[in-house]
């Protein structure tokens, strides 16, 4: 942070209006390029150079199978526009991102304030919910396969002994992406757990207690006291796990490669099935520029929201 | 955290003592026991899924195969254990993965941490633009560079090597910019006067600046670790030989193979589990409270 002194202004009064420092040189010294270098050669060969790439080969026939490219101008991106398997896994990435985001903000904030509370045990609690979160992607999948599989598995046995029907957990259209969900819930709600509780551990406590002191009752002062100060927390939480959802790929590839009939695919193993499998690079680059761009506008929305906020 | 001076900790601490807000229940029972009895229901939900991973790994896969909600419907039994690691794989795959992740995070930290103090302290030119492309570059999914990302390790010839696995994950961005905001924070003084007395500059950092920053780089150390330990879409396109694939993708390309046999693919699942969840053990505290200070994580 600078301050800056209108000219004629007076100088601040208590220190002396030294502009130079005295001592010779020490005030430009510092490091110099050679420590940002080694980031920088990294930085610009595997990401400033794939993101310029990528741009090119969205306006090519660029292809695995291929080698000879040629400009295509627009085709790709006109051709993505017209692509109903576009718009298809773009609406499930969107359908996906709801039906994550809302338990994943709303779980872990109930989470957090029942941790919170001051019930003994704190140790555990916190295990208990952060641990899925540090399982990678294939265990978390292995794990659920299982527990969704249709003879055995945990879902349907426990469905059974309520007496209900069993459930095509992953081979049913329309429930295949709320198992999805589930799993994704399960796995990641600690990390927003960890945002919820942090900011929770932080509140001054002032308020409450004035509220407490006026007779305010537990639901009152949560309602009144403790949700309205952690608006910038939820906030922040939805901004990161919107995007985060946004660009799920991973447990659903491996969980279901996008079936059954396409209906959990999202738009980012569209990417991955059209330039590894199909071999159109060049296509591929152009879809998920458009993905990109809807990321884009997302960030800049939730920016613009943010802002109005405060 | 409690304070208690007294060196006798009485049985049961009032609940105005307990760690968080007990004025969050206010001091009626029932809602103690509503609370208690949500996270208790939470916690159980949560620990299921795993409870019942443990259960099916110690059984026989015929055993596993009964219907019946118990999760245990057999004798107790290593087998699915013991095949595994005959096998192989899955030992091969996790030493990938100390590899690739320990390499990552060495190379991240020491690149970030110089990077961070370069734009916080440094004065030469076109620093301000390159600072500003590397906090717009956080915005990129990484995503969606994977396919000029693999088209350029084809060009490379690096196709199925360590190197394609490691050298795109060591830019960070996200870090860099935790790791500036940190060094911005942190007074002069100290670094002027060790340049008073002589110090180049690369002592001044490793000297003066690395010992003070030692919370945040552990910090930033454990999520690029949890990060690289866990990432798979950049893995599983540039590896096809399985004696180079990391845990997740080598695990992922088994899955299908495991075909009914849930007792092996559980125990394969918990032992590639098993050494972050000791990580995490082992840092707990550390983990929760950089989680706290930066407001973000790997993944």
């Amino acid at each position: 942070m600078t301050t800056t002194t209108p000219i004629g202004a007076p100088a601040p009064t208590g220190e002396p209006p030294v502009a130079v420092s005295p001592r010779r040189g020490t005030g430009r010294r510092g490091p110099g390029p050679l420590f940002v270098l080694p980031f920088a050669v990294p930085f610009a060969l595997f990401l400033v150079w794939p993101v310029l790439q990528g741009i090119w080969m969205s306006f090519t026939d660029s292809s695995l199978a291929l080698r000879a490219t040629s400009f295509v101008g627009l085709d790709n991106y006109a051709e993505a526009f017209g692509d109903p398997d576009v718009w298809s896994s773009l609406g499930n990435t969107v359908f996906f991102t709801a039906a994550s985001s809302v338990p994943l903000v709303l779980i872990a904030l109930a989470m957090a304030l029942l941790v919170h509370s001051g019930l003994a045990g704190q140790w555990a609690w916190r295990l208990s919910f952060f641990v899925p979160y540090l399982l990678p992607v294939t265990v978390v999948t292995l794990i659920w396969t299982w527990l969704y599989q249709p003879d055995v598995g945990l879902g349907n046995e426990l469905l059974g002994a309520l007496g209900l029907e069993p459930v095509g957990w992953l081979s049913d259209e329309s429930v295949a992406m709320w198992s999805v969900a589930a799993l994704t819930v399960w796995w990641t709600v600690g990390f927003n757990f960890l945002l919820y509780l942090a900011a929770l551990q932080s509140l001054p406590t002032v308020f409450d207690e004035a509220a407490a002191l006026d007779g305010a009752g537990a639901w009152r002062r949560l309602w009144s006291v403790t949700l309205p100060q952690l608006r910038r927390t939820t906030v922040l939480v939805a901004m990161l796990q919107i995007l985060a959802s946004l660009k799920v790929f991973d447990q659903i590839y491996i969980l279901t490669k996008g079936g059954p009939n396409g209906s959990t695919r999202p738009i980012l193993e569209y990417v991955y099935d059209v330039g590894f499998t199909g071999y159109r690079l060049g296509y591929a680059s152009a879809v998920s520029y458009v993905f990109f761009a809807l990321v884009i506008v997302v960030s800049l929305a939730q920016l613009r929201l943010f802002r109005q906020e405060d | 955290m409690s304070i208690t001076a007294s060196p006798v900790r009485a049985r049961r601490l009032p609940p105005r003592e307990r760690p968080g807000s007990p004025l969050l229940l206010g001091h009626g029972r029932l809602p103690r026991v509503l609370a208690g009895t949500a996270l208790v229901v939470l916690a159980a939900v949560w620990l299921l899924p795993l409870v019942w991973a443990v259960a099916t790994s110690v059984q026989s896969e015929q055993d596993v195969a009964e219907p019946g909600l118990s999760p245990f419907k057999g004798a107790f039994t290593l087998e699915a254990y013991q095949q595994i690691l005959e096998r192989g794989n899955v030992t091969v795959w996790a030493a990938n993965s100390f590899l690739v992740a320990g390499l990552v995070t060495l190379i991240t930290v020491a690149v970030s941490t110089l990077a961070a103090y370069g734009f916080s302290r440094g004065t030469f030119r076109g620093r301000r633009v390159l600072l500003t492309v590397t906090v717009a570059a956080v915005m990129v999914p990484p995503q969606l560079l994977v396919v000029p990302l693999f088209e350029q390790m084809l060009m490379f010839n690096l196709v199925d090597t360590y190197a394609a696995v490691i050298l795109p994950q060591v830019v960070a961005p996200m870090m860099v910019f935790i790791l500036k905001r940190f060094f911005d924070g942190v007074p002069r003084e100290l670094e002027d006067a060790a340049r008073l007395d002589g110090a180049s500059e690369v002592r001044v950092f490793l000297s003066v600046v690395l010992p003070l920053s030692r919370p945040i780089v552990a910090a930033v150390s454990i999520f690029v670790f949890i990060g690289a330990w866990n990432n798979f879409m950049w893995p599983f396109i540039v590896t096809n030989d399985p004696g180079l694939m990391t845990l997740p993708v080598g695990l992922a390309t088994v899955k299908d193979a495991f075909g009914i046999q849930y007792a092996q693919a559980m125990a394969s699942a918990l032992l590639a589990a098993l050494p972050l969840v000791v990580v995490f053990l082992l840092f707990q505290r550390r983990i929760v409270s950089s989680v706290a200070t930066t407001g973000l994580g790997g993944a």
